[in-house]
């Protein structure tokens, strides 16, 4: 039994704990946010140097040829740096088209993806309907794609996507380079803007199909990003409860430290316990991406429902514990607060992750 | 990263199996956990603990001059793994091999050892541990019975309670105030006190789950011999911490009182608005959430054998995995039964098929007060883990006579 990442691994968190520490404080995360920028450069720099961004790609392309552990170790970090870059959703693009694209395809974006030179993501959603196979109303016609993408997380950073289309009626996936003629990317004020989604129109688009994809090609690429991104919001969420600690070490009220208080100390107790039960979910996950096993979809939903509660739980309960002065712009507290949210929301919430997990247990369990 | 067996573990695990299947049947349902302090267990726990003793498979990780094992704590994980696939008698005799007899060991002079560690491993003998007093549950340092020395002997006066086991053990380990001058954890010694002894008296406490597994026991002039004086005078709370830690070493033990495939199996049968429950976005959120919470355990359970594997101690997991495991039981008990609607009044009847889910709901009450309540992990993993303050303890440098 070893149920935990590699001392390599581990170090590899580490080496990116200090570089993003320096690189990316939570002082840089606010400076995306007020000077508007759709990432924080920084960051990414940080990942690409620390070789994060190829982490699972194959060396003939370009990367480390490691694999997903290491993807889901950085994860980890860049959450509780709480960092404004693209990751998850840069996996995902590498993850396809490392599965079902062209030699050319391959060739064209994953050196580039994996050396950091461009930012990948998947572009599912549509119009109120969400990321299910019956929402897709974009259609590729000869080497074209027609149709909108709606909350396309990093849709403002990234160069290039991996998009849901009907082709002669059919779920399939295909490529778009972002900077092409007849893409369009449209901005909107979003909940949290150190992590901006967007919209994408295609009309003209040039595409290129992924061979053999269909709905369930999709369905796969949100369990890999379901995962990655747990571990990006149990990092998030760690940090969060450690703030919410420290700050109840130095405030004092009615004359001892508010952390000497049992409403306090249960509180972030509780904070705790959502954590580490969404950490061994997360873990869990992690081993079946980097298996193949057959438990993904369940792994997958379980690390997604379970980590995003603890972060919501976090963030909440963080900016609580602070009080008055946590609910203040210049406090730290609302950007894990908005962050929350962000990653609740990408990937579709818990709701959609908790049906998926009852599909499988039926299916496991058939009587 | 993997969940299998080192070499040498799938060696011991298939070693074990065979063992167990040589002498054993297979398990066929789930054991009724109300029949562990039932005194008409013990002849079977008995006979099955001295079979293991015979065979080696007594105390595992206790060394081998004692009678034990001597083997790394993650053999007695990999034993209990395999043995609860099997019909055998679990748990009527853990408190005394899991806990006292583990103490014996570490505090005990070698003339105690000799006498009483291998009668206990041979299940000849059993034990009960007399710690919790009425007036000291969670403030267990707030014991009142007294041990006062009468030349090469004590008197013993008081009353312990939540005794498990206590109408069929032959000893137990006491913990008794000793000097009431000092403050409150520094006047408590560690006895060992014959449970058959004049002046035990053993009565029955009849839980809200209707059966008796435990007792008071009440102490009225009973001689201990000063010979049966477990570790020095005064350091009878460093004796009842050392017991903690054998708890620590424990993992992967089955919680799952709650069960999410009994669930599943209620919401297809039950109805609701005419349809099946199952079809239920409800019902169908509630199973979900409920099978994350137990996979969770399983999971943690993972990490603590993954710490003993690499020869480390298991981090707080054993506190997180109780705080989960009372409240999710609790709840999907509740839920189960409110699934079926207005017939599952009727759960508390012995030929019921919702017999167990009664029962997990009764048991889960106490899952949440036993051994560290609820309010105490939390305060546990505030104060340990996270390094808060702890809480305002008022009396803990006051001389326990002035309290």
């Amino acid at each position: 039994m070893n149920f935990d990442f590699s001392d390599d691994q581990k170090a590899l968190g580490e080496q990116l704990r200090r570089a993003l520490d320096k690189a990316s404080p939570l002082g840089e995360t606010r400076r995306v946010m007020m000077e508007r920028e759709p990432y924080s450069r920084a960051a990414w720099t940080v990942l690409a140097e620390a070789g994060a961004l190829g982490a699972a790609i194959p060396e003939a392309y370009g990367g480390v040829g490691a694999g997903p552990l290491e993807v889901c170790i950085a994860a980890y970090e860049l959450g509780f740096a709480l960092a404004s870059t693209a990751y998850a959703s840069s996996f995902q693009c590498s993850s396809a088209l490392l599965r079902w694209g062209s030699d050319l395809q391959k060739e064209k974006w994953l050196p580039a993806l994996a050396s950091g030179a461009a930012i990948g993501t998947v572009a599912f959603s549509e119009n109120g309907a969400g990321i299910e196979a019956s929402a897709i109303s974009t259609v590729v016609r000869e080497g074209k794609l027609y149709g909108a993408k709606q909350a396309v997380l990093d849709a403002m950073s990234a160069d290039v996507a991996v998009v849901s289309a009907l082709q002669d009626g059919k779920p399939l996936l295909c490529v778009v380079d972002l900077h092409s003629v007849g893409v369009t990317r449209v901005p909107h004020d979003c909940i949290d803007p150190t992590r901006p989604s967007g919209d994408l129109v295609f009309e003209d688009a040039p595409c290129s199909v992924l061979q053999n994809t269909g709905f369930s090609s999709a369905q796969e690429i949100l369990n890999l990003g379901a995962v990655v991104l747990a571990f990006e919001q149990i990092g998030a969420a760690e940090r969060a409860l450690f703030m919410a600690r420290d700050y109840a070490l130095v405030r004092k009220a009615f004359g001892q430290q508010i952390g000497a208080y049992q409403g306090i100390k249960h509180k972030l107790a509780d904070m705790y316990l959502k954590i580490e039960t969404a950490r061994v979910h997360a873990y869990w996950g992690a081993w079946a991406i980097s298996t193949n096993a057959a438990e993904l979809p369940l792994a997958a939903a379980g690390a997604r429902v379970m980590a995003t509660e603890a972060l919501d739980s976090a963030a909440k309960e963080n900016v609580q514990v602070h009080g008055g002065i946590g609910f203040t712009w210049e406090h730290d507290c609302h950007l894990f607060y908005k962050r929350s949210r962000a990653y609740a929301l990408a990937l579709g919430p818990a709701l959609r992750w908790k049906e998926q997990i009852m599909r499988q247990l039926e299916r496991a369990n058939v009587s | 990263m993997d969940f299998s067996d080192s070499p040498e573990e799938r060696v011991y695990r298939e070693k074990v199996h065979a063992w167990l299947s040589a002498n054993a049947s297979p398990a066929v349902a789930e054991q009724d956990l109300s029949v562990v302090a039932d005194a008409d267990n013990v002849p079977r726990a008995k006979e099955w603990q001295a079979r293991k003793w015979a065979a080696g498979y007594a105390a595992l990780t206790i060394a081998k001059e004692y009678g034990g094992g001597g083997e790394a704590p993650i053999k007695q994980v990999i034993y209990e793994q395999e043995e609860a696939k099997f019909d055998v008698a679990r748990g009527t005799l853990d408190i005394g091999l899991g806990i006292c007899i583990p103490t014996v060991v570490v505090w005990g002079s070698d003339a105690q050892r000799d006498r009483y560690v291998k009668k206990a491993l041979s299940g000849e003998e059993v034990w009960c541990q007399l710690f919790s007093e009425p007036s000291g549950g969670s403030d267990l340092a707030a014991l009142r019975t007294r041990a006062v020395r009468d030349g090469e002997r004590w008197i013993v006066n008081g009353q312990k309670v939540w005794t498990s086991g206590a109408h069929f053990a032959d000893y137990g380990l006491l913990l008794a105030r000793t000097d009431p001058a000092a403050p409150k954890h520094k006047g408590i010694t560690a006895f060992i006190v014959n449970m058959k002894a004049a002046g035990v008296e053993v009565r029955p406490i009849r839980t809200m789950a209707g059966s008796a597994e435990f007792n008071e026991v009440f102490f009225s002039d009973v001689s201990i011999p000063d010979s049966d004086r477990l570790g020095p005078p005064g350091q009878g709370w460093q004796v009842g911490l050392s017991t903690l830690m054998h708890e620590r070493m424990k993992a992967g033990k089955g919680f799952g009182l709650a069960g999410w495939k009994k669930m599943l199996d209620i919401a297809r049968n039950a109805r609701i608005d005419g349809a099946p429950a199952l079809k239920d976005s409800r019902v169908r959120e509630r199973i979900a959430d409920n099978w994350a919470q137990e996979q969770a355990l399983r999971l943690l359970s993972f990490r603590a054998q993954t710490a003993l594997s690499q020869g480390g101690i298991p981090g707080p997991e054993q506190s997180i995995s109780k705080l989960v495991d009372g409240t999710l039981a609790q709840q999907a008990a509740a839920f189960m039964l409110d699934l079926v609607g207005e017939p599952a009044v009727y759960a508390a009847g012995s030929d019921s098929p919702l017999r167990s889910v009664y029962s997990s709901w009764m048991w889960a009450a106490a899952t949440r007060i036993a051994g560290g309540s609820d309010e105490i992990l939390r305060n546990v993993i505030a104060e340990r883990v996270l390094g808060l303050p702890t809480d305002a303890r008022p009396d803990k440098n006051t001389p326990f006579n002035e309290l």
